[in-house]
C-alpha cells in the first residue's frame, strides 16, 4: 500500500490492543446514515511510475517559450545551490517552528530573512513572509487602518497605476471590513500618479495612500513627493515594490523626508521560480512603532537558560491562535520555505550581484524597447523613467499581435486592452537579465514581421 | 554565527552576468540608492555550508517522527516532489495563453474534480493559498450568500470554544462578530446553547469534524438542522479531513461550504511554515460566490474561470491562481492514492490513533475523553502530573525532544488543562509508535525520580529553553550593520 507500513501482522496486533475486531470498528461513531463504501468517481491508483509518466507528458505540453511576459512574476535565473539546499528534507519537511529548540535551522533562516528585507526597503522591521505580494498589500492596508491614529477613515487612496490584479485581490480580502479604496488617475503622458491627482483629496480623511515603485506599467514614480504629501495630510505611505529593485532604487525607508511607513511587495523574483502563479511570498516590512500591528510570524534572537543566543518566535500576542478574533489577521502558515530560498538567493547573490541582476534587466529592456519602436506603427507610449517593464503601442490589437508572436515560440507579453482600455492597443513587455541581446533580436524580428 | 558574521568586502557566491557600467545611467540620481544593501557577501561554498549547517539543527518529517495534533504530519512523498518540479511546469509563467496549458489545467481540472468527490460538495476552487485563506473564502461566501438575498441581518458567526484560532479570526476578518458555543462534558457540541442562540442573526456555523478534541461530533445531522433552521449556513473546517477521507463526507453531512488543507490532508509539504494551499468547496447553493480563478472544461478543451464568467464571485484572492506548485504535488498524491487509497488514509491514521491512545492508557496516561473512540488524534491530559509531581505538558514536550520525538500539540484546545493532542498520521510504522510510547513512559519515570531532569529539559538540542519574555521585551528582530546600530 503506497505510503502505509502496516503489516497484516501489525493490524492484528493492534486491533487487539485497542480491542476491536476490525478497522472498520474504529468509525463506528459515525453515524452509519452518513457512512459511504466508496467513492466510484475517482480514477484507480496509479503506481509511481504511471503517474511519472502521466506528468511528464502534462508538462511537455507546455512549450517553453521565449518569455517577454512580466506583469508581476519575472523570469530570473536561480543558482543551483538554492533549491539544492532549501529543498533539503530538514527544510521542505519541517512544521511552522512552534518548538524553538528542535526548530533553529528554520527560526535562524527566518530572522537572517527579516534582517536582509529590512536592510534592502531601510525599514526598522519585516515580519517572516506572508502569502503572496497581493495578499501583504491588503494586510498592509489593513494594518495601516489600524495603525493610522490621525485618522478615523476607512478609506485608501490607490492609484491605477497599482496591478489591477493586486486591486482585485485586495478588494476581495478587505471590503468584508468596510474598507473603501479610492482609485487615483495616472498622467496620460508619464504613466505615473502625478501629485496633482491627490490634490482633490487634500483635507478629507484617509488613512493610507499606496505608492508602486515601479508601478504597473514599469514607470518610477515620484515617491518623494507623493510620500511627503501622504505625510503632510496625516497618511500612512505604503509601499508597494518590486524586491530586485532595491539594489538600485532608493528604498522606502529613505522615501521623501522621513521615509514611508510600510513597505510590502512580491518576493518572487528572489528565488521562486515562475510556477504558475505559486507559491511566491509577500513581504511586509514597517517602522518599529508599527510592529504591534503587524500580521504574520515574526522571529526574534533571544538568549537560552545558559545564556545562549538562540531564536524564537516572538509577539505572539498578534495572532491568532492566541488572540482568536481579537488577532491582527487569520493568517497562520506564511511561505516558509519560499522565504528559506530568497535568503540562499540573496547570501548568494550579495549586494553587488543583486545590483548586476537589476542593472541588466533594466539595460535589457531599454534594449528591447529601443528595437522594438524602431519597427513602424510601434512606439513607447510613456516618457518617463521606467525599470524592466515598458508599455508600447502597436499598430494592430495585441492579442492579435500575441498569438502570432506566440506560434513563433515567443510569449511577448500582457496585453493592456482590458485593464487600460484608455491605452488602445497597448501591450507591457519586459526583459529580465535571462534574455541574451539575440534573443531580444529574435522578438524585433518576429515582430517587424508582423505589423 | 548568523550569515552577515561571515561577510567580506568584495566577495560574492555567484556571478549573475556582467552588466555595463553604463547600464543604470537611465535611472533618475534622486530615484537611486546611495550606498548598496546590507546583504552578506560570501562565497557559495559558505551560503552551502552555512544553510546545510542551519538545516541539521531541525526537526522534520524526514529525520523525526512528528505527532502534531491537528498539523497531520504525514510523509511527503518524493514523487509529488519531483513532478511538480518539472520545467514544464517550474517555468510556466502565470499568465501564459491556455492553449500551451492544456497539460497544467487538466492536472487542476481534474483535481478539482477528485476533491469534489471525497468531500461530496458540488464545486471546488483552488486558488486559496493556506488553510487560514481558504476559511476566509468559505466565510465570506457564506457574507456573500446573505448580501445577495437582501439579508443585511445575518452578522453573527457561531464557533465552538474548541475551535482552531483561526475560525474566530477569519469570522472577525469577514465582518462578523462570533459567539462561542461552549463544548458538553462527551467533547461535542453543546446543542441545548446551540438551539438558545441560532436565530436571524445568525449567518453560519464553523466547525471541525471530527472536533480538535479528537473525536467525531455524533450530533452533526442535529446540528445542521438547527442552524439551518435559524437560516444560517455550515461551514466545515477541513484541518481533520484526514480522519474521514473516503469514510463520510463533509457535503452528506449538511455542510455548505468548506476548506481542505492539502498540506495536511494531501501530504504537500509544510516547509517550515508554508507554503501551504487550501481549497475551497461548496454546495450547488454557494458555488456561484466560489474564489476565482477556477479550471473548467468545454469539450476536450481546458480553460479559466475568471470573475467575468462567475459575476457572484467573492473574487480573487491572490494576483495569480494561488500556490500551483503545492496544488500539483497534492494531485500527484491523490492520483497515487486512488478510488482505494482514499479510505486506507482514514483507516490507518485511525488505526495509529487508537493503538498509541490504548498503550498510553495502559502507561498510565489520563486520556480526556476515556469513553470516546479517537479519530485520527486524541488528547491526553497531565493534569494529575501537574499537581501532584509540578511536571507540566510542557516538560514533557521538551523531554520528548530530547529522545528524539517532535512534541505533540501542546495547550491546544485550550478547554482541557495541560494537554498534549497526539496525531500520529497513517504514515507511521508500529515501531515508530511503540517508540514514542516507551519515551512517554520513560519521562514519566523521570518525573517521578529525577524531575529536574524533565524540568531543564531539553538538554541534547542546539539551544535549552529561551527566554521568550526577553525577545518580546528587546525585539531583537533583525541584525543591522555595526556602523548603524
Amino acid at each position: 500500500m503506497p505510503f502505509i507500513p502496516h503489516t497484516l501482522d501489525d493490524v492484528r496486533v493492534m486491533l487487539d490492543t485497542i480491542d476491536v475486531p476490525a478497522l472498520e470498528t474504529l468509525f463506528d461513531e459515525i453515524p452509519p446514515s452518513l457512512r459511504i463504501s466508496e467513492l466510484p468517481a475517482l480514477p484507480d491508483a496509479l503506481t509511481e511510475w504511471q503517474v511519472s509518466r502521466l506528468m511528464t507528458e502534462r508538462a511537455a505540453e507546455l512549450s517553453q517559450p521565449l518569455c517577454f511576459l512580466g506583469a508581476g512574476a519575472y523570469e530570473h535565473h536561480i543558482p543551483a545551490a538554492v533549491w539544492e539546499i532549501a529543498g533539503r528534507g530538514e527544510f521542505y519537511s519541517a512544521y511552522t517552528p512552534y518548538q524553538p529548540e528542535a526548530s533553529q535551522g528554520t527560526l535562524q533562516v527566518l530572522y537572517e530573512y527579516q534582517s536582509m528585507m529590512a536592510g534592502l526597503t531601510g525599514m526598522a522591521v519585516s515580519n517572516a513572509s506572508l502569502y503572496d505580494g497581493a495578499s501583504a498589500l491588503a494586510e498592509a492596508l489593513l494594518m495601516a487602518v489600524r495603525a493610522n491614529r490621525k485618522s478615523k477613515s476607512k478609506r485608501v487612496l490607490v492609484p491605477r497605476t497599482l496591478h489591477p490584479f493586486y486591486r482585485k485581490a485586495v478588494r476581495s480580502i478587505v471590503h468584508n471590513q468596510d474598507i473603501e479604496l479610492v482609485t487615483l488617475p495616472y498622467d496620460p503622458s508619464g504613466g505615473h500618479t502625478l501629485k496633482e491627482a491627490l490634490v482633490p483629496y487634500a483635507g478629507q480623511d484617509f488613512a493610507a495612500l499606496v505608492i508602486p515603485q515601479p508601478n504597473f506599467f514599469g514607470v518610477l514614480e515620484d515617491v518623494d513627493e507623493l510620500t511627503d504629501w501622504a505625510h503632510r495630510h496625516d497618511l500612512l505611505a505604503v509601499a508597494v515594490v518590486n524586491p530586485t529593485t532595491l539594489a538600485v532604487l532608493k528604498p522606502p525607508g529613505e522615501w521623501g523626508r522621513t521615509g514611508a511607513d510600510i513597505t510590502c511587495g512580491d518576493g518572487q523574483p528572489f528565488g521562486s521560480p515562475l510556477n504558475s502563479g505559486g507559491p511566491y511570498f509577500g513581504f511586509l516590512c514597517c517602522r518599529k512603532e508599527l510592529v504591534r500591528q503587524m500580521p504574520g510570524r515574526l522571529v526574534g534572537r533571544t538568549v537560552d537558560l545558559d545564556g545562549k543566543p538562540g531564536f524564537t518566535l516572538t509577539l505572539q500576542a498578534r495572532e491568532q491562535h492566541i488572540r482568536r478574533s481579537k488577532a491582527t489577521s487569520n493568517i497562520c502558515t506564511n511561505q516558509g520555505l519560499m522565504v528559506t530560498a530568497a535568503t540562499l538567493y540573496l547570501s548568494l547573490l550579495g549586494p553587488h550581484g543583486l545590483e548586476q541582476v537589476a542593472a541588466i534587466c533594466h539595460a535589457n529592456t531599454r534594449m528591447l524597447v529601443e528595437l522594438l519602436s524602431a519597427i513602424p506603427g510601434v512606439s513607447q507610449i510613456f516618457n518617463r523613467p521606467m525599470f524592466h517593464e515598458a508599455v508600447l503601442k502597436l499598430p494592430h490589437p495585441a492579442s492579435e499581435i500575441l498569438d502570432g508572436l506566440l506560434a513563433r515560440g515567443i510569449l511577448g507579453g500582457f496585453d493592456l486592452s482590458s485593464e487600460y482600455p484608455e491605452l488602445g492597443n497597448a501591450l507591457l513587455v519586459c526583459a529580465t537579465e535571462t534574455r541574451t541581446e539575440a534573443d531580444l533580436r529574435q522578438y524585433a524580428e518576429a515582430l517587424a514581421m508582423m505589423v | 554565527m548568523l550569515i552577515f558574521d561571515q561577510s567580506r568586502p568584495g566577495r560574492q557566491g555567484v556571478i549573475p552576468a556582467t552588466a555595463p557600467s553604463e547600464a543604470l545611467s537611465g535611472l533618475p540620481i534622486n530615484l537611486r540608492r546611495t550606498k548598496p544593501a546590507p546583504l552578506p557577501e560570501v562565497s557559495e561554498l559558505q551560503a552551502v555550508r552555512h544553510y546545510t549547517r542551519l538545516s541539521q539543527k531541525n526537526f522534520s518529517i524526514d529525520t523525526h517522527f512528528y505527532p502534531l495534533g491537528s498539523c497531520t504530519m504525514k510523509y511527503n512523498p518524493r514523487a509529488c516532489h519531483r513532478l511538480a518540479s518539472l520545467p514544464g511546469f517550474l517555468n510556466r509563467h502565470p499568465l501564459a495563453p491556455e492553449s500551451i496549458s492544456q497539460g497544467f489545467l487538466a492536472c487542476l481540472y481534474e483535481l478539482q474534480e477528485m476533491l469534489r468527490e471525497v468531500t461530496g460538495m458540488h464545486a471546488v476552487s483552488l486558488t486559496p493559498m493556506a488553510g487560514a485563506q481558504g476559511e476566509f473564502a468559505g466565510v465570506a461566501m457564506i457574507r456573500a450568500y446573505h448580501v445577495a438575498h437582501n439579508d443585511h441581518a445575518r452578522r453573527e458567526i457561531l464557533i465552538p470554544d474548541a475551535a482552531h484560532g483561526t475560525n474566530p479570526a477569519t469570522a472577525i476578518m469577514c465582518g462578523f462578530t462570533v459567539r462561542e458555543i461552549p463544548t458538553d462534558v462527551h467533547g461535542n457540541v453543546d446543542l441545548a446553547t446551540l438551539r438558545q442562540v441560532a436565530g436571524p442573526q445568525t449567518a453560519g456555523l464553523m466547525l471541525t469534524n471530527p472536533s480538535t478534541l479528537g473525536v467525531f461530533e455524533r450530533h452533526i445531522t442535529e446540528i445542521a438542522a438547527i442552524v439551518h433552521n435559524a437560516g444560517g449556513l455550515l461551514y466545515y473546517d477541513g484541518a481533520n479531513l484526514n480522519a474521514i477521507l473516503g469514510k463520510a463526507r463533509p457535503g452528506d453531512m449538511g455542510f455548505d461550504v468548506m476548506h481542505m488543507n492539502l498540506h495536511k490532508t494531501f501530504a504537500t509539504p509544510h516547509g517550515g511554515g508554508g507554503p501551504g494551499s487550501g481549497p475551497v468547496a461548496a454546495n450547488a447553493r454557494l458555488e456561484p460566490f466560489l474564489p476565482v480563478p477556477r479550471a473548467a472544461k468545454k469539450g476536450e478543451h481546458y480553460h479559466w474561470l475568471s470573475e467575468v464568467d462567475c459575476q457572484q464571485s467573492i473574487g480573487p484572492l491572490s494576483a495569480f491562481m494561488g500556490n500551483a506548485g503545492v496544488i500539483l504535488r497534492a494531485y500527484v498524491y491523490a492520483r497515487m492514492l486512488g478510488r482505494a487509497g482514499m479510505g486506507r488514509v482514514a483507516d490507518y491514521s485511525a488505526l495509529n490513533a487508537n493503538y498509541l491512545m490504548a498503550e498510553l492508557v495502559k502507561a498510565g496516561f489520563d486520556p480526556a475523553f476515556p469513553q470516546r473512540r479517537a479519530s485520527h488524534e486524541f488528547i491526553i491530559t497531565l493534569k494529575r502530573q501537574a499537581k501532584t509531581l509540578g511536571i507540566t505538558a510542557m516538560d514533557f514536550a521538551k523531554r520528548l525532544l530530547d529522545l528524539g520525538y517532535h512534541a505533540p500539540t501542546t495547550y491546544f484546545p485550550m478547554l482541557v488543562p495541560e494537554c498534549l493532542l497526539i496525531e500520529p498520521t497513517e504514515t507511521e510504522c508500529k515501531e515508530e509508535l511503540d517508540g514514542f510510547i516507551a519515551a512517554m513512559r520513560q519521562i514519566q519515570q523521570e518525573a517521578e525520580t529525577s524531575p529536574d531532569l524533565v524540568k531543564g529539559a531539553p538538554h541534547h538540542r542546539p539551544v535549552r529553553r529561551l527566554d521568550e519574555v526577553r525577545a518580546a521585551r528587546d525585539m531583537d528582530l533583525a541584525w543591522h550593520p555595526a556602523s548603524e546600530s
